[in-house]
């Protein structure tokens, strides 16, 4: 039924989950239409040129571990998604020393062993222990989570096969996962290491997105997802995707619309309509109606829930766990063009700013930096993490200029006087971190063209993640698997009839993954988990 | 001892890796650094170089060098014009392929032929009665490869808008200024890679000047020098057999079973039956009437099966990043239909491919077969599906 304006499935929000969710169905035959407010796809995975002929990705600006396959199953290298493996991990250091972590494993033993030998020997023992392990977790997060309170055969049926996947280990194994699940990260590394200089790049994996510091405990959890490395290995389950992360929103897109989905962009959404307490339609911002025998939302649990749905329309203890679900956005990101390559003082050269780049000099400089966001402000001098995209994928810039991307944490989105303060502290943050990349490459501001910064408040504002939270929802263990977002409701149903959740709030959380886009359609299909 | 190509004082200086094979009698650089995936990576998303150099090439002149290439070639060139090229292989007269490769129409009479092997002597042994010079120059041109979704910006950064609109398998000689001499260049739009690329054509003297002007004119682009590793990768994904591994010149084969026909080869569209005589001509027809017995195609697979296999050891899937060249069987129903020749991973699709030969009932696209898996020193079988090849076919190859 051309140019009507029923459809079998509407996907509230183009991000890459939402996009993914559509795509899949689209390719079982329904009906979907994608509903994203902003005039780009992508949502938080989205590649813009703020600045002529600089493309930032404006958000996230890794993938890490988007499924192959979901990049099988919606041909997305035919869609034009390429990515490329970021090739090392380097470390400047106040002193003018500094650490690069190769994929070469030889060259970085080297590395290490200036700092400590034994750590440098330790460092393939680690990768061994954590390659397993990373194996035990890779069902998980290829799947709907289990469903510990269910009574339902399919159910207990996975359950008991997921504890037999758990039981079947040594118990060194076994004792492995325990800390990895409860311990602190650095208390976790201090277990196998003795220097700090690779503690401190190591550890910030745990708090990425996260607003705990790297003392706190759980955040060794967040460390494994480094060493899910599919197949190619180690480093190169992070990379960059051409054209920066919007170049996996646009193949997705891409994908979907060569199954039949329709895209529409600038098409807000202002509630998603109910009839008979189920969900039948969405109501635009225009006013516009479009009805629906299914609703999917890939935007966050609050947006969805609180804004479109209505806390009126929702069980209270459903409202309650909702409320209860913690966001605390506590990271910006600065993108920067260059007219140049940045020079670091302590190794000049290029060959190792092809992967990532962070400035994490000491533990305690991390957690110093999160002292500073407990009591509302952001760190003076933060945790960066940098990467130059255009040094490896040159159509992101103009020849011999560069795009600078840095992650920065923590910029916490309740500063003191409140959240609504941001848009006057935006430029100091700004300064804040340019100031700390200036003590590495000291002329740094010279080759500055354009400056975009990105607070929590601008994350909430423009892409629509509630209190900034990169992942919509922190990616602690409370708020995982069949607690994401709410207990007894991660398999994607809501407790409204014909809606569902397929963005990062739903199990297994944030990142360029696409598995909660991908298995809620799976859901909705009615089709066995793989 | 191999020898070194003209461009060997170049790559020498980069090859950190010192990892070398010999390739028709050349060094040959396997891979630069001690992985090959930074080679492959830029030859997917930016562009790559490669030392092509040991590729025999064979200079067919002369007024009867139409009818010699015709005579040879299993499709004919009489609708050729001057500077296009086209893929081929040639035939014994048992109709069994003895090499494939390019060849390209420099002028009227004058006929370029690219080859794995030694060419000259298959051609002059053809050549009885026709006034044709044969010339093999693999000695005195250096070839490079440019390949690379940016090839295009970097040879215009070399040469200005000398080769801006060169159309796919086609070639143009310009001169291009190399340091303060001004230098002939041929480049044919052609490549091993499946992705958008370029052939570069020069003499041995000239080799190090370009070398040098190609690699400054690709600094802005991310062009790397590329080694045979990624090449082989890229050129499974891509569908291309290689001769020696995906299949066994007629000239080498011991006993028949070991020899192909181009059809068994899956190279069809190539084959052109109804022209004047060729060598070759009457066995394939008598081929044709017969039936095609075997057939060379794509496959993919299955990871999930493949996967499940390892994961009964507790271990997760692990292959080699480099294209494997060790023959495995391949099953259906039961019983043993073919055998793989060639087998990778590809880091862009996702997928564990493989090129094939296999029964002609197997070929048809989508066909389920087994292929045998060796996981810790165990035989076992995945399921693999025909797939159409390529496996990789980027818009920007043509465009």
């Amino acid at each position: 039924m051309p140019g009507s304006n029923h459809y079998d499935t509407i996907v509230v929000g183009g991000g890459h989950n939402g996009l993914t969710c559509a795509a899949y169905l689209a390719k079982a035959g329904k009906r979907v239409v994608v509903l994203e407010r902003r005039h780009v796809l992508g949502g938080a995975a989205v590649s813009e040129e703020v600045f002529p002929g600089f493309t930032y990705s404006v958000c996230s600006y890794v993938v890490s571990l988007l499924r192959p396959w979901i990049i099988r199953d919606l041909e997305l290298a035919r869609f034009g998604l390429e990515l490329i493996p970021l090739e090392s991990s380097f470390l400047p250091l106040p002193d003018g020393d500094s650490l690069c972590r190769w994929s070469d494993g030889a060259r970085t033993r080297d590395e290490v062993s200036r700092f400590s030998p034994r750590d440098a020997e330790t460092l393939a023992e680690f990768s061994r222990a954590m390659g397993r392990i990373g194996r035990f977790v890779r069902p998980i997060i290829d799947a709907p989570a289990p469903e510990p309170m269910s009574l339902k055969p399919a159910d207990l049926i996975g359950l008991l096969r997921l504890g037999r996947h758990f039981q079947d280990a040594p118990v060194d194994e076994m004792e492995l996962r325990l800390k990895l699940l409860t311990m602190s990260a650095v208390d976790f590394l201090d277990e196998w290491f003795e220097s700090d200089v690779l503690k401190a790049p190591m550890s910030v994996s745990g708090i990425i997105g996260t607003f705990l510091g790297v003392r706190s405990p759980g955040t060794a959890y967040v460390l494994l997802h480094h060493y899910m490395g599919e197949i190619d290995g180690a480093f190169r389950s992070w990379g960059f995707s051409r054209g920066g992360t919007g170049g996996v929103s646009n193949a997705i897109a891409a994908s979907a619309r060569h199954f039949g989905a329709e895209i529409r962009t600038e098409a807000p959404v202002q509630r998603i309509a109910l009839r008979g307490g189920a969900a039948c339609g969405v109501v635009l911002e225009s006013g516009e109606e479009i009805t629906a025998g299914e609703v999917v939302s890939g935007c966050d649990p609050r947006l969805t829930f609180q804004r479109f749905v209505g806390e009126e329309h929702l069980p209270d203890d459903f409202v309650a766990a909702i409320r209860r679900y913690r966001f605390r956005g506590s990271s910006g990101k600065v993108n920067l063009a260059l007219d140049a390559l940045p020079e670091f003082a302590c190794r000049p050269g290029a060959e190792h700013l092809r992967g990532d780049i962070a400035i994490a000099p000491s533990i305690d400089a991390l957690e110093r930096a999160y002292d500073e966001a407990k009591y509302g402000t952001f760190s003076s001098r933060p945790y960066i993490n940098i990467v130059l995209p255009s040094l490896v994928d040159p159509t992101v810039a103009p020849a011999g200029k560069h795009v600078m991307s840095c992650f920065v944490q923590y910029a916490p989105y309740e500063i003191t006087g409140g959240a609504a303060r941001w848009p006057e502290e935006r430029e100091a943050f700004g300064d804040a971190v340019v100031d700390t990349i200036a003590e590495y490459v000291p002329n740094i501001r010279d080759l500055i063209l354009h400056r975009q910064v990105i607070t929590p408040w601008d994350l909430e504002q423009e892409f629509g993640l509630s209190e900034g939270n990169i992942f919509h929802g922190e990616l602690t263990l409370d708020q995982l698997a069949f607690a994401r977002p709410a207990n007894g409701w991660a398999r994607y149903r809501t407790p409204i009839r014909g809606l569902w959740l397929a963005g990062s709030g739903a199990h297994p959380g944030g990142g360029i993954m696409g598995s909660p886009g991908a298995l809620c359609a799976r859901e909705m299909l009615g089709r066995r988990a793989r | 001892m191999p020898r070194p190509t003209p461009f060997h004082p170049r790559t020498r200086e980069l090859c950190t890796s010192l990892s070398y094979k010999e390739w028709a009698g050349y060094h040959a650089v396997c891979r630069f650094d001690v992985y090959h995936d930074r080679e492959y990576y830029a030859l997917r998303n930016q562009a790559t170089v490669m030392d092509a150099t040991p590729l025999y090439k064979l200079d067919v002149r002369g007024p009867n060098a139409l009818d010699l290439v015709n005579r040879v070639a299993v499709r004919g060139f009489d609708r050729h014009a001057v500077g296009r090229v086209s893929y081929v292989v040639w035939c014994d007269d048992a109709g069994k392929v003895l090499d494939d490769g390019t060849i390209t129409r420099l002028a009227e009479d004058h006929f370029r032929v690219t080859s794995a092997e030694p060419a000259l002597g298959w051609f002059q042994r053809n050549a009885r009665g026709l006034d044709v010079t044969l010339r093999d120059c693999t000695d005195r041109i250096g070839a490079l490869a440019l390949q690379g979704p940016l090839a295009r910006d970097v040879l215009h950064a070399l040469a200005g808008s000398a080769f801006d609109d060169l159309r796919f398998f086609r070639a143009r000689t310009e001169a291009i200024r190399l340091g303060t001499s001004s230098v002939p260049l041929l480049v044919t739009r052609t490549g091993y890679t499946g992705d958008l690329g370029f052939e570069l054509w020069i003499e041995n003297e000239h080799a190090l000047a370009l070398y040098d002007a190609l690699l400054e004119a690709g600094k802005p682009y991310g062009l790397l020098p590329m080694g045979l590793d990624a090449l082989d990768v890229s050129r499974v994904e891509a569908g291309f057999l290689l001769a020696g591994v995906d299949y066994t010149s007629a000239r080498h084969a011991l006993i028949e079973r070991q020899t192909s026909s181009p059809f068994e080869l899956s190279f069809d569209w190539m084959v052109q039956l109804d022209r004047e005589p060729f060598v070759g001509q009457a066995a394939l027809r008598r081929e044709l009437e017969r039936g095609v017995s075997k057939r060379f195609v794509g496959l993919e697979v299955d990871w999930n099966d493949f996967e499940a296999i390892y994961e009964s050891f507790r271990l997760v899937p692990h292959l080699e990043t480099a294209t494997c060249r060790l023959g495995v069987p391949l099953y259906r129903g039961g019983r043993q239909i073919g055998y793989a020749t060639s087998r990778t991973w590809s880091p862009l699709l996702k997928r564990y491919l493989a090129l094939a030969t296999v029964d002609a009932s197997c070929a048809g696209l989508g066909t389920e077969l087994e292929i045998e898996v060796t996981c810790e020193y165990e035989r076992h079988r995945a399921r693999a599906r025909v797939t159409e090849t390529p496996f990789f076919d980027p818009e920007r190859k043509k465009a």
